[in-house]
């Protein structure tokens, strides 16, 4: 009895959730004038693909796209690296000072200097309206460092380490050699954390840059989406009022699918992944 | 003390390399975080880019009995306390109901389905959820309007009625994370001693009592740890999405310190008296996240530390 309860509920959320996501993949191959009359419900009705079209014509998405990838592949591999770099010695019992530098780190996430002053300490090292503003002020994350070395305390035992030391192994051979390696689970783990962050994200390329052509992804689409800045995209001004606004209408639905295709694309492969991180980092939590 | 000083001379000796390594990191934290902690002083001072932060003039606390006094203190104070307990109450609970009825499910294609759909939306960005949002509450051609109407009733203009901006804001926060929130709990749950069940199914309890009796007393340490990191976190309601969010109309109820900050600070260009508003939701905070673990350390003898 009370199981049947626990599936009608469940198959609601189910339904709540799924629904929107259904809804914006057929809306965006859907005519954006039945869409808005609110003919389409699920499936899509009117198939048309003028919303992708106006969108891969578009020269600043392009732009965007370039700069977001740009920013996070270089953003993710200097978060990898410096995460590793802080765990892989807070992992190690035999790391006098351990105690020390954890509370060092873990301090930043109850108590911040706040915007302003980071703002103003950015300006300083002459970094405004560059990419390294939105990689080298969170080139890593403390929470990442915490699930990193729970993971190599947990799941690589402290004998391996010990005997490849014997058999003289230095430190760098042992992280490179063996621990790294024994880690590749965790490893995509951050990856992904950190790639959709930066993929995500607007909010430094907000306060930090000024040119349009080093704008991330997520800049556009916020003209696009929130500000209805659509006017350049939908082509020339002679199209009739009617005609202009379900263009722009177009554009939002397939940007947004667009804007998530790696996400998509990668989520199926990562998903057992990141179930698995979030999973080592609430043992410790 | 010569003794411990060898003593770490010697692993010093050994694991060097270790040092070279989180040397970076250590660097990091100081530059990116303590020093802007140094630059708080700039509340307390009038503070002029070219004289630069330690030349300024000190003022005392003229910028927060400016801040005190101002006509928007009250309005931001009650909506950024009013948008944070909003969410705590609806966006608490919800991904812990959700992690215990998953709990339940015996059917594992099923309950790896749910799973896999509800985490779906924790990967879209801040900008793609509000623009979803905006979409979807359009009064001419958003989806929800046209349920409205179609049973009906009068459209609403959503996203400029004050009224209903806390609501939006909190419930697709519960839609974009209860999955995700939920993760936390089932790894929790997992970690139950099944032997406890199966007690208490000889002793004839109903699921619902081993939900009640075993299950939520076995996360409780979790609960409460994520409970005190959410009030810690009561003031520093996100600055992302509401300010994404806002527009001139539902300004009177969407207005939060963090946004006050940025639009007087970074693009009013008051340094001073922006960093003062920030220094003191920080403490806020700070004070709260303390109140709290103190609190749960008496009642549930759980705390951060």
């Amino acid at each position: 009895m009370t199981l049947v309860v626990i599936y009608i509920l469940l198959s609601i959320i189910l339904l709540l959730v799924l629904y929107p996501l259904i809804f914006v993949v057929s809306a965006s191959i859907s005519d954006p004038l039945t869409v808005s009359r609110g003919e389409m419900w699920l499936f899509p009705k009117d198939l048309s693909f003028i919303g992708y079209e106006l969108v891969f014509a578009n020269k600043e998405i392009w732009t965007g796209y370039a700069n977001t990838l740009l920013y996070t592949l270089v953003g993710t591999a200097i978060n990898l690296v410096m995460t590793i770099f802080a765990a892989y010695p807070l992992s190690r019992k035999d790391f006098a000072g351990r105690n020390v530098i954890t509370a060092y780190i873990v301090f930043t996430m109850f108590f911040s200097g706040g915007l302003v002053p980071t703002y103003l300490l950015v300006k300083n090292l002459g970094m405004i309206n560059t990419m390294w503003a939105l990689i080298i002020p969170g080139a890593v994350s403390v929470w990442n460092i915490i699930i990193m070395r729970t993971f190599f305390q947990t799941s690589i035992p402290n004998e391996i380490q010990e005997s490849a030391s014997i058999d003289g192994c230095s430190n760098m051979q042992t992280l490179w050699r063996i621990v790294l390696p024994l880690s590749m689970p965790i490893i995509a783990v951050m990856i992904l954390f950190y790639s959709v962050g930066h993929w995500n994200s607007y909010f430094n390329a907000l306060i930090y840059l000024n040119d349009r052509d080093k704008y991330p992804l997520q800049l556009f689409l916020r003209e696009i989406l929130i500000k209805s800045q659509v006017d350049q995209m939908a082509g020339s001004m002679d199209l009739s009022v009617q005609k202009h606004l379900m263009e722009a209408e177009a554009i939002k639905y397939a940007i947004v699918i667009v804007a998530n295709l790696p996400v998509l694309l990668l989520y199926p492969f990562l998903q057992k992944y990141f179930v698995k991180g979030m999973m080592i980092g609430a043992l410790k939590g | 003390m010569p003794a411990k000083w060898r003593a770490f001379r010697r692993t010093f000796r050994k694991n060097w390399e270790l040092y070279l390594l989180i040397t970076p990191v250590v660097l990091y934290f100081f530059i990116f975080d303590y020093l802007p902690m140094y630059g708080i002083q700039i509340a307390f001072k009038n503070f002029v880019a070219a004289k630069g932060i330690w030349a300024s003039d000190w003022i005392g606390f003229d910028h927060f009995e400016r801040f005190f006094n101002s006509f928007y203190f009250d309005r931001l104070i009650l909506n950024t306390l009013g948008i944070s307990l909003y969410q705590l109450a609806i966006g608490f609970p919800i991904p812990l109901i959700l992690a215990l009825l998953l709990n339940e499910v015996g059917n594992r294609h099923f309950k790896r389905f749910v799973q896999t759909v509800t985490y779906a939306p924790h990967f879209l960005s801040t900008v793609v959820m509000v623009g979803l949002i905006i979409i979807f509450l359009s009064p001419q051609n958003g989806i929800i309007n046209h349920l409205i109407a179609f049973f009906g009733g009068e459209r609403i203009s959503f996203m400029t009625e004050p009224e209903w901006f806390k609501s939006i804001y909190v419930f697709s926060g519960v839609w974009q994370g209860m999955g995700w929130s939920s993760i936390i709990y089932l790894a929790a749950l997992a970690g139950i001693d099944p032997t406890l069940h199966e007690a208490a199914k000889v002793d004839g309890a109903s699921r619902l009592q081993r939900i009640w009796k075993i299950n939520l007393p076995g996360i409780m340490p979790t609960v409460v740890i994520l409970l005190i990191l959410n009030v810690g976190q009561i003031m520093g309601i996100g600055f992302e999405k509401i300010y994404l969010m806002q527009n001139d109309l539902n300004i009177e109820s969407s207005e939060v310190i963090s946004t006050y900050v940025y639009t007087q600070g970074i693009l009013g260009a008051q340094y001073s008296f922006s960093a003062a508003v920030g220094l003191f939701n920080s403490l806020v905070n700070l004070v709260l996240l303390v109140l709290v673990n103190r609190i749960a350390k008496k009642v549930n003898e759980t705390s951060l530390w």
